[in-house]
């Protein structure tokens, strides 16, 4: 098991350094840079701006620069929110992405699951059907759409709910709908064909035929199994979520970390774009790399050696 | 040239596709490219005197609003935008204020005299200025703020330094010409005397001084925390209103300020301000009632959401002329448009009215000249008192002025244009539409090119197109924020336009103290401009907002700003 950690860690920590440097020289070479504007700074003001940035440097003792800050996990000062760090912008909003992102990860996993289940002990009956719809629905109609829409009928037309923020629980339920859409319909699909399968199968026939009862035989035998592709779908899930929620926070005005991530890049905020993509990068990695441990731990088939490369 | 300018593009795609990682949508929050200038506004700030009537007014005065982005900073020194501008217009306040109708009122000064030469101020601050951790407001904490943004050696430079360079000396001391900062002209006699030397006579100097580059900071406050303005809690301000709570992106909520020696005049208890980027949600939200005011400044209306929201009473749409305008740049160092006649054809041969009525919807003005509307002028607004019938729409003679430009060129036919604007729906139907009748009127090929801002601006410095979208708003209420960019290799023209006499009439305005020498120049500068066409003028913006009915006393300023310090509610 220590073995297997420490390999993927360490794939993890290479991946961030590759992540780290091609963005960053990608970065440089975009034209542009923070101080631009429809109104330019006298050249005087400007060469002082940059020099102090040091980006009259060249581009490799940037780098170095930028790379030894980042050994100290040192992110950085933000260029355009004069006075404060990138660490302290992640410090301030990741919170309130986690807190959704987390209440809709548990929404899809719980109500994908238990629709999925329904569906399949239901299997070619109404509600089945109506299972389908829902999933069908989710998967082809996308969160920027869904969201405006939830927010026209629920809190403008009907008043339920308000518009925007996230400062009673309540508010939590459109932004968590519009995130757990996708998710719930692809978790009830997986889980519904799974458990229609492992339903089939020769040792759930078995049990039945000892008499064991319905409920026993679906959470003990035939639900263990059914979820582990599940499991597998977390990680990439987790992502989907983590990033997808980048439209959400605008919509509902969420101070998140997503807001900075897409404004970061078209005002050229370097150590912004540069800090909000490692740590987008390492959340990603990570929920990954905890996908495969927890799918080892459910699985006994999977040996735990050092195994490398992506699940 | 060509080359890079794609390699550019394919690197930021490639970019923002990593750094966006899994994510399929990149919507751009659209505030650094937007419709107007990336981040200035206008000396300008409230009336003293509350102009709506007093009676019935509501038990609660709160007002709600929407910043759409966080402000960078509110560190008045720092600030470059007019989102950072509008939270510092209510907390903090400068020597002197503007009110309504844009005359200079007292501030923190009390009163001034002007010495003969118009070169030196002597201010008298007022008793009763106090900052918000309970000094009082001295003239040392002038002199300390505006030497603060001069000085080139600040941890942080200032970016809006330039603001401060009609002060003497203060353009020498900040491009460290000279070092030492006493020669600098401003000087804090005693505690209540600030002595203030200029450069040149400037007409519009105390107009100046509302805006916020010129506010005060705390100097004790300042001097053991020079990151202050991060945070609510370390601010120390002086404004009619409190910074109370600042939630980074999420929400800013200001309270009265007792202290305010006005405070009797201030009817709002409360100014709570939503950060929310997006449109569509800014809407709903002021029809849900979360929000008294939607819409200009700070906020947004979708274009497309105009024709139904101009039809509903309920919405109680406004639109106003704002000080700036929507224009195109020629690059007249590139042939065929080196060629003043050609240029001229293309300004001739295309239909404002049509652009403004079907395309941008919003009632905004088709300009014939580059001063806006709203800026002051010698009397009257300049716009009133210069007309600006530079030239009129005429295909027929658009399409004379073609031939003979294109025989003075010797081209038998005009080569395909292309027009490049930074990204954004409205930019692209203007562009599209402005293409369709150049295509129809004079038969030449357009091509319609959008770049991402950063992208543009590069390009556009560097004189890297044929035709390219601009727009500027004042910086200050004097034709001269619009003109003295046009001069030789002046720092926005980015037309290559050069042109002595012009340069020599913008001097001449620059340095006159007679008002009406100065009008009459910057008219005859605004001729040659339009004369020698280096840019095609499209329209003059409008502001569009919506407010309840019940909001009073609050308004928006010739530039298109909001002034919500005399404000109130009514009963409703």
């Amino acid at each position: 098991m220590v073995r297997f950690i420490a390999t993927k860690l360490m794939y993890v920590l290479l991946t961030l350094f590759l992540l780290a440097t091609v963005t960053f020289f990608m970065m440089k070479a975009i034209p542009g840079d923070p101080f631009m504007g429809e109104k330019k700074l006298p050249p005087a003001i400007y060469n002082n701006m940059i020099a102090k940035y040091g980006f009259d440097q060249p581009v490799w003792k940037q780098y170095l620069t930028y790379m030894n800050n980042l050994l100290h996990l040192d992110l950085g000062e933000s260029m355009k929110s004069a006075n404060r760090t990138v660490n302290n912008i992640i410090q301030n909003s990741f919170p309130n992405s986690a807190k959704l992102g987390l209440v809709a990860i548990i929404v899809s996993v719980i109500v994908g699951i238990a629709l999925g289940v329904i569906a399949a002990l239901y299997h070619r009956g109404l509600i089945d059907a109506l299972a389908t719809i829902v999933a069908v629905l989710g998967v082809s109609i996308p969160s920027f759409v869904l969201a405006p829409l939830m927010q026209y009928f629920f809190a403008v037309k009907l008043g339920w709910f308000h518009v925007a923020g996230l400062k009673e629980p309540l508010d939590y339920v459109m932004p968590v709908i519009a995130l757990s859409a996708l998710p719930i319909a692809f978790i009830a699909r997986l889980t519904r064909s799974n458990m229609v399968e492992v339903m089939n199968s020769d040792y759930i026939k078995t049990a039945k035929s000892k008499g064991l009862s319905k409920a026993i035989i679906i959470n003990r035998h035939a639900l263990r199994n059914a979820i582990l592709p599940v499991v597998t779908y977390l990680g990439p899930m987790t992502a989907n979520i983590v990033t997808g929620s980048v439209v959400i926070e605008k919509i509902f005005g969420i101070a998140g970390i997503g807001k900075y991530f897409v404004e970061s890049v078209s005002n050229r905020d370097y150590t912004l774009i540069m800090g909000l993509t490692l740590f987008y990068a390492f959340i990603l990695i990570m929920a990954r790399f905890l996908t495969d441990i927890a799918y080892a731990a459910i699985d006994p088939r999977i040996k735990l050696n050092s195994r490398g490369g992506g699940s | 040239m060509n080359k890079r300018k794609k390699t550019g593009s394919i690197m930021l795609a490639l970019v923002i596709s990593v750094s966006m990682l899994l994510s399929a949508c990149s919507n751009n929050g659209g505030n650094t490219g937007g419709n107007n200038t990336g981040g200035t506004n206008t000396p300008t700030n409230e009336a003293q005197n509350n102009t709506s009537g007093e009676a019935g007014l509501a038990a609660e005065q709160i007002f709600r609003m929407n910043l759409h982005a966080e402000p960078p900073t509110l560190d008045p020194g720092m600030s470059q935008d007019n989102t950072s501008g509008t939270v510092l217009n209510a907390v903090m306040e400068g020597l002197t204020t503007v009110d309504k109708d844009g005359n200079v009122q007292p501030g923190m000064a009390e009163k001034w005299e002007v010495s003969e030469d118009n070169l030196t101020y002597t201010f008298t601050i007022r008793d009763g200025a106090t900052w918000s951790t309970g000094e009082p407001v001295t003239a040392h904490d002038f002199e300390f703020a505006w030497k603060r943004v001069l000085d080139p050696t600040k941890e942080t430079p200032a970016p809006y330094a330039y603001q401060l360079y009609y002060l003497k000396n203060a353009e020498a001391y900040n491009t460290e010409e000279i070092k030492d900062a006493s020669q600098v002209g401003v000087k804090a006699q005693d505690d209540k005397t600030l002595v203030v030397e200029l450069h040149s006579p400037t007409a519009y100097f105390l107009n100046l001084l509302s805006f916020y580059t010129y506010y005060p900071v705390n100097k004790a406050v300042v001097e053991a925390n020079p990151k202050f303005a991060a945070e609510a809690a370390t601010h120390s301000t002086n404004g009619p209103f409190l910074l109370t709570e600042w939630s980074h992106n999420e929400s800013l909520l200001l309270t009265k300020n007792p202290n305010y020696y006005n405070a009797d005049k201030i009817h709002f208890t409360e100014v709570r301000m939503s950060i929310i980027g997006d449109g569509n949600t800014e809407l709903s939200m002021y029809e849900t009632g979360d929000l008294d005011w939607a819409g200009r400044p700070t906020g947004e209306i979708p274009t497309d959401m105009l024709p139904t929201l101009k039809a509903d009473p309920e919405a109680n749409l406004q639109i106003q002329g704002i000080a700036s305008t929507y224009y195109f740049n020629f690059n007249t160092t590139k042939e065929p448009f080196d060629n003043v006649n050609i240029r001229k054809a293309l300004a001739m041969a295309i239909d404002r009215k049509a652009i403004v009525e079907k395309v941008t919807l919003g009632e905004q003005i088709p300009a014939f000249g580059f001063v806006p509307y709203g800026i002051k002028g010698e009397n009257d607004t300049y716009r009133n008192e210069v007309k600006d019938s530079y030239f009129t729409e005429d295909v027929e003679q658009a399409k004379a002025l073609l031939a003979k430009g294109m025989e003075e060129k010797g081209l038998s036919k005009l080569p395909a244009i292309t027009v490049t604007h930074n990204e954004g729906e409205g930019h692209k139907k203007i562009a599209t539409a402005i293409a369709d009748m150049w295509k129809k009127n004079l038969g030449v090929e357009v091509n319609v090119q959008s770049q991402e801002w950063g992208v543009f601006l590069t390009n556009r410095t560097n004189l890297n197109y044929d035709i390219a979208r601009a727009g500027w708003g004042a910086d200050y209420n004097d034709p001269m924020t619009f003109l003295d960019m046009w001069i030789t290799g002046g720092g926005n023209n980015d037309t290559g336009f050069a042109n002595a006499e012009y340069d020599g009439l913008i001097k001449k305005a620059q340095t006159s103290a007679d008002p009406a020498e100065r009008m009459a120049a910057m008219a005859a500068a605004e001729k040659i401009l339009m004369d020698e066409m280096p840019i095609l003028p499209i329209y003059y913006y409008t502001g569009i907002w919506m407010q309840k009915p019940y909001v009073q006393g609050v308004w928006i300023d010739y530039s298109g700003e909001i002034r919500f310090n005399y404000g109130s509610i009514a009963e409703h």
